[in-house]
């Protein structure tokens, strides 16, 4: 009787699992196959039919100074946003872990940059940034760090490479910073209570239970909103698109915005999978890395 | 923490979050005049406010059928999502399977192929598939994404549902399908709303593929159509756009905050116990 149970428990299972896996199977396992395809053929849009080219997209997309500089400013973005992400969620997180009155308006205002869809609160901050009305420039100009009137009366946002950059950077860690609080609430309501409560038996001081307790214990969780912060920095384009569009002059252009003017905006199918193509490895790379730092983390 | 330096840190993050969204609400129901004047003070109305703009948005600018789009896209694929997904998660959660564990991480790092990888050969499927600018294009591709997620979340929520309760059913006669729908999916039932939120929350922020699948805009969805359609070249219809950027922002922050405390605990019951 018993294992006639688990037979069918096994049946059960395949038959369960199957149209997920067929699904994902067919939507993700297969034009993940294709773009590899792709990025060696010579398809564009007016033409697709698939003839094989080798490394020749490969050889066009190296030649040409705009790649690197996207892979370049893909990596700076990810990094420095994927550090703020962290540091500025894990603050968010015991603040909103703690008991408060007016704790659900609170939870509610932090979450509202992460559930608005992405391209929306570029909008918001594309009028923030706006060149000649952003409210920030008009309070430096009450304060008299900008001129009143004529030249040098606008910061020009995004205008200026480097305060594009900064912005771009800005709006990123701003929308990714709740994601990251809440997966690290996730770990702070974990901790086991009287852990806590030995460390602060022992005299231990907020601060130190913090750095000796809370955030060692809570290493796995941060590691994987880590993760997530990079992965959506560095995949994203809707900030990109709306607040920049890459510009100026391909200062703030990323690599997935870079695939997609190449491969949809101009037609260039292959070389535009090329480009994408090289997300993989960087990502692949990532997820093991931070996995593996996980397992070793709950392991000890 | 202390009390006086809690508060303050609370209003810090709330006010540095939600600034954007203030700043577009006030901008929302300016007139042309007041706003479009650099000397004019931007926080405060120099002239009276006026809705025009919002009205402008329903009648002019069919934020009405963005919205709708959005609206049924994202019911079709949480429904998608968890026809495919709750019993996948059961099978990973509950029967033993010895491969259970790495098969799970599988699918989660399925969520982590992102978008920008495959629109390029997605778009080509599309067009083979005939949907090529048809919302209905969506509607196919986004279970790819919510569907690893989901079951992600959905595991740790069965997990919590305790073994007696689906014992005692099949000791009642239910068989093991039996027991599953009629006891266990009922016991998950705050979990799965959570899900629905989540996964519904994820199609109404998706952007690339709708960008690439999807040219006309009666078609479009609300991530794609307020900013294309709203900006015309270098005229920004700068009130209505904030005015939408609000009305959207707010009924999903909403509805997502109230379910925020089960999203913490599905993180951890998959993520930890898994």
């Amino acid at each position: 009787m018993r294992t006639r149970v688990a037979d069918r428990d096994g049946a059960l299972a395949w038959i369960f699992l199957m149209p997920s896996v067929v699904y994902i199977l067919a939507l993700v396992g297969v034009p993940f196959v294709l773009a590899v395809g792709l990025a060696f053929s010579d398809v564009t849009s007016g033409d697709p039919s698939f003839d094989f080219v080798g490394v020749d997209n490969f050889r066009s997309i190296f030649d040409d100074p705009v790649f690197w500089q996207s892979l370049g400013n893909t990596f700076l973005f990810t990094a420095i946003s994927m550090l703020l992400i962290v540091v500025l969620g894990k603050i968010v997180a015991n603040i909103l872990v703690a008991d408060f009155r007016g704790k659900w308006v609170v939870r509610f205002l932090v979450l509202l940059p992460w559930t608005t869809p992405a391209t929306l609160g570029a909008v918001a901050w594309l009028w923030l940034l706006d060149s000649i009305y952003s409210p920030i420039d008009w309070v430096l100009r009450q304060l008299g760090f900008l001129a009143e009137a004529g030249n040098g009366s606008n910061m020009y946002w995004l205008g200026e490479p480097a305060l594009a950059m900064a912005s771009v950077i800005a709006v990123h860690v701003w929308r990714l910073t709740p994601l990251a609080a809440v997966i690290m609430m996730a770990g702070l309501v974990a901790i086991p209570k009287d852990m806590d409560e030995a460390a602060r038996m022992d005299g231990a001081g907020y601060w130190r239970r913090m750095f000796e307790v809370t955030i060692p214990m809570t290493m796995p969780v941060i590691a994987v909103s880590a993760l997530f912060g990079a992965i959506f920095t560095f995949t994203d384009m809707a900030v990109v698109d709306v607040l920049t569009n890459g510009g100026p002059n391909n200062a703030t252009q990323v690599l997935t915005s870079w695939a997609f003017f190449r491969g949809i905006d101009g037609g260039d199918v292959g070389q535009g999978a090329a480009i994408a193509l090289f997300l993989f490895p960087l990502l692949l790379a990532a997820a093991i890395a931070i996995l593996r730092a996980v397992r070793r983390l709950e392991v000890r | 923490m202390r009390r006086a330096p809690l508060y303050l840190a609370a209003i810090m993050v709330a006010l540095c979050s939600a600034a954007p969204f203030l700043w577009s609400l006030v901008t929302a129901f300016k007139q042309n005049r007041d706003l479009y004047n650099p000397d004019n003070n931007p926080f405060l109305y120099n002239r009276p406010p006026t809705p025009d703009h919002i009205t402008y948005l329903f009648t002019n600018a069919s934020f009405g059928t963005f919205a709708w789009n959005t609206l049924w896209v994202g019911v079709l694929v949480v429904g998608i999502t968890l026809l495919l997904g709750l019993p996948a998660a059961y099978a990973l959660a509950r029967l033993d399977r010895p491969w259970a564990g790495w098969f799970g991480i599988a699918i989660f790092l399925v969520y982590l192929v992102p978008p920008s990888l495959l629109f390029l050969s997605l778009s080509r499927i599309v067009v083979a598939a005939g949907l090529q600018d048809s919302t209905w294009s969506l509607v196919l591709i986004y279970p790819t994404i919510t569907i690893p997620v989901s079951i992600w979340l959905l595991i740790g929520f069965l997990k919590a549902v305790p073994r007696d309760i689906e014992e005692q059913a099949m000791v009642d006669g239910y068989s093991r399908l039996g027991a599953f729908w009629r006891a266990v999916v009922p016991l998950t039932f705050p979990g799965i709303v959570a899900v629905i939120v989540f996964a519904f929350t994820l199609t109404a922020s998706e952007f690339i593929y709708a960008l690439a699948f999807v040219s006309p805009s009666s078609e479009k969805v609300i991530s794609t159509g307020v900013p294309t359609e709203l900006i015309r070249g270098d005229v920004f219809f700068w009130q209505s756009l904030q005015a939408a950027t609000v009305l959207v922002a707010l009924p999903i922050a909403f509805v997502f905050n109230l379910f925020l405390d089960r999203f913490i605990t599905g993180f951890t019951q998959g993520a930890v116990k898994g």
